[in-house]
């Protein structure tokens, strides 16, 4: 294998010493391209295009079982039945809905603290900038799971400590989204706020330095100068975000051991494992799969053609 | 642009500067004094900490003091007894759990980000049919969320018989399209094309220079993509979820939350699972303070950039 390769880049070499062809700008280099991108391209296909056709193909169907149920299931067509089932049961526009209530909360109180928090870590008067930082930015370390049942427990009654001061029960019906919004936070403003630093510091020091000079105080440089600065980032965070908003699926999963307030249908994701593998109405669950993936893809779209804007 | 603007409205408002970098004429805004900025990063951090400590403490209780106790004092000395207990419990099953993560995240980051890296160095140095097209589709891949593709997942594998299996989990975590897009940027920066020409110009083969020479040079990124890579199987929790039955083969995520879901019948799992997710979380606090540099530049490359 390697004796060919090496053969191929010989070939190769003659393409660079005759000089650049006019058509493309590299030497072409075929063998070794396809070696070092079979691997990947064969991953793509099969763990991602096929599975993504895969689930097109079977929303398209239904699972019905045939006269008596003694030949099994029979697999029908029922076009966008699926897709019409989903939207309109209620249950997964409950989840719709709860996502939605989810997302208005969390993303701007998530995105908002780790502004905060950049912004102070940032300023001139703070120390210590590399102990806050890290403090911080630990719950990131925390796998979702984990994260669910340290704050499941820190939510029980008797065991932790919220629930006596809390002034709804965090575990109950009402309490449950607030607190859901709160372990989510909880993992994902370090991560926001070191990027948003990083994106501080690169605000031109001269910049600020003659903010400074023409006699704005720290908050007034905050707001009017640094924030501007960082809009990209703050954009690109503020989409990727709500797309972790709309996939939201492991924190209710594990509170679900510590309260029945979480229903199995909770949230589309939710709505999806429960279709497929409590129901087994793979048709359902695929369009639902269908239709969550096609929303975050839009919206990941969104987000990749304006940083493609902005970084030209 | 905006921002100038804003500089200039206020010199044309301010007087003359102050040497503190307060002025006169306005107060300084009490919310950036010294004593809040310090007050406010305090709660800040005591909010994402408490729950860590929290867990720090209760792994030491016995099961007795954990619900009698307060949550952040330390009782009786139990640590010891709980780790005894949670290693020995289904015949030691935690630790083919933290060996099956090890193998799953570690590994699985290693190789996913040598694959990718390759792919994306050839998609940005090396002329080839179907370069442009391969890229599309990798950036089309980058837009489909990993909940939405469990479903087909499992049921692809269930075809092919692999659920239940290792490889049902390993190898769809491998593919990692948005760590070829970075490669492709960091092979771009990092790997200037008269490198790779002298490399030719010596005899040395495309595959070999892509080890000896392209990689070496792309090594933060690299190591960029394998932190990311680490930290989004580390996190996947969907697919191990509907891929696994059989618990020898469960990340430990998967099965500290199967035992958590055993908790309200059976109390005696409590300790287990605490004392074991502060064992999950402990190398990766550790690894977090040993290469801080490497997180924050990798962590950031992606949205920054």
């Amino acid at each position: 294998m390697s004796r060919s390769t090496s053969g191929g880049a010989r070939s190769g070499r003659r393409a660079v010493v005759l000089g650049r062809t006019p058509a493309g700008r590299m030497p072409r280099f075929g063998g070794a391209a396809v070696l070092l991108c079979a691997p990947f391209a064969l991953l793509l296909l099969g763990t991602v295009l096929a599975p993504v056709a895969y689930a097109l193909y079977l929303s398209l169907f239904t699972e019905r079982l045939s006269g008596l149920g003694f030949s099994g299931p029979s697999r029908a067509f029922v076009a966008l039945g699926n897709y019409a089932d989903v939207v309109t049961d209620p249950d997964f526009l409950h989840g719709v809905g709860n996502v939605a209530l989810y997302a208005v909360v969390q993303v701007p109180l998530m995105l908002g603290g780790a502004l905060v928090v950049a912004l102070l870590i940032d300023s001139a008067v703070a120390r210590l900038k590399q102990v806050w930082l890290l403090a911080v930015f630990l719950p990131y370390a925390v796998p979702g799971v984990i994260a669910g049942l340290i704050w499941g427990y820190l939510y029980s009654p008797d065991i932790g400590p919220i629930s006596a001061v809390a002034p709804i029960d965090p575990l109950g019906a009402n309490g449950i989204l607030p607190s859901v919004v709160n372990i989510a936070t909880w993992q994902w403003m370090g991560y926001n706020m070191i990027i948003f630093y990083t994106a501080l510091r690169t605000v031109p020091r001269e910049l600020l330095e003659a903010a400074r000079v023409d006699g704005a105080g720290p908050m007034r440089t905050a707001l009017s100068v640094k924030l501007p600065s960082i809009r990209p980032t703050l954009f690109v965070g503020l989409v990727f975000t709500i797309i972790g908003a709309l996939q939201l699926f492991t924190e209710p999963l594990v509170l679900q051991s510590f309260t029945g307030a979480v229903t199995s249908t909770w949230t589309p994701s939710l709505y999806v494992y429960d279709s497929a593998f409590v129901a087994g109405d793979y048709g359902r669950a695929a369009a639902a799969s269908v239709l969550l993936g096609l929303v975050s893809a839009v919206l990941s779209a969104v987000v990749m053609r304006i940083s493609a804007r902005r970084s030209r | 642009m905006s921002a100038s603007t804003t500089v200039n409205a206020t010199s044309a408002v301010g007087g003359p500067p102050g040497r503190s970098g307060r002025r006169g004429g306005r107060e300084p805004s009490p919310w950036t004094s010294r004593t809040v900025v310090h007050a406010m990063l305090g709660i800040a951090a005591l909010y994402s900490v408490l729950p860590l400590v929290w867990l720090v403490t209760s792994s030491t209780k016995s099961l007795g003091d954990f619900s009698t106790t307060s949550a952040f004092e330390f009782a009786d000395w139990n640590l010891p007894a709980n780790l005894r207990a949670l290693f020995s419990e289904a015949d030691g099953v935690f630790l083919a759990w933290a060996r099956n993560s090890v193998l799953y995240a570690g590994v699985g980051a290693v190789l996913g980000a040598l694959i990718c890296t390759a792919c994306g160095y050839a998609v940005a140095k090396l002329d080839f049919p179907g370069r442009r097209t391969l890229f599309a589709v990798t950036l089309t891949g980058v837009l489909v969320p990993t909940t939405a593709l469990a479903l087909p997942l499992y049921l692809m594998a269930s075809e092919f018989r692999l659920v239940d299996t290792f490889w049902a989990v390993f190898l769809p975590l491998l593919t990692n399209p948005f760590g070829v897009y970075l490669a492709r940027v960091y092979a771009e920066a990092a790997v200037p094309d008269e490198v790779l020409e002298a490399a030719r110009i010596d005899g040395s083969g495309e595959l070999k220079t892509f080890f000896r020479v392209a990689l070496p040079m792309m090594r933060p990124g690299f190591v960029t993509i394998i932190l990311f890579q680490f930290v989004q199987i580390w996190n996947n929790f969907f697919l191990p979820l509907v891929m696994l039955t059989d618990p020898r083969l469960f990340p430990l995520s998967l099965g500290l939350y199967q035992w958590s879901t055993r908790v309200s019948q059976f109390p005696q799992y409590n300790p287990l699972v605490i004392t074991g997710s502060l064992l999950a979380v402990f190398p990766i606090i550790v690894a977090f303070l040993v290469l801080q540099r490497q997180w924050r530049s990798g962590l950031t490359a992606g949205s920054v950039k």
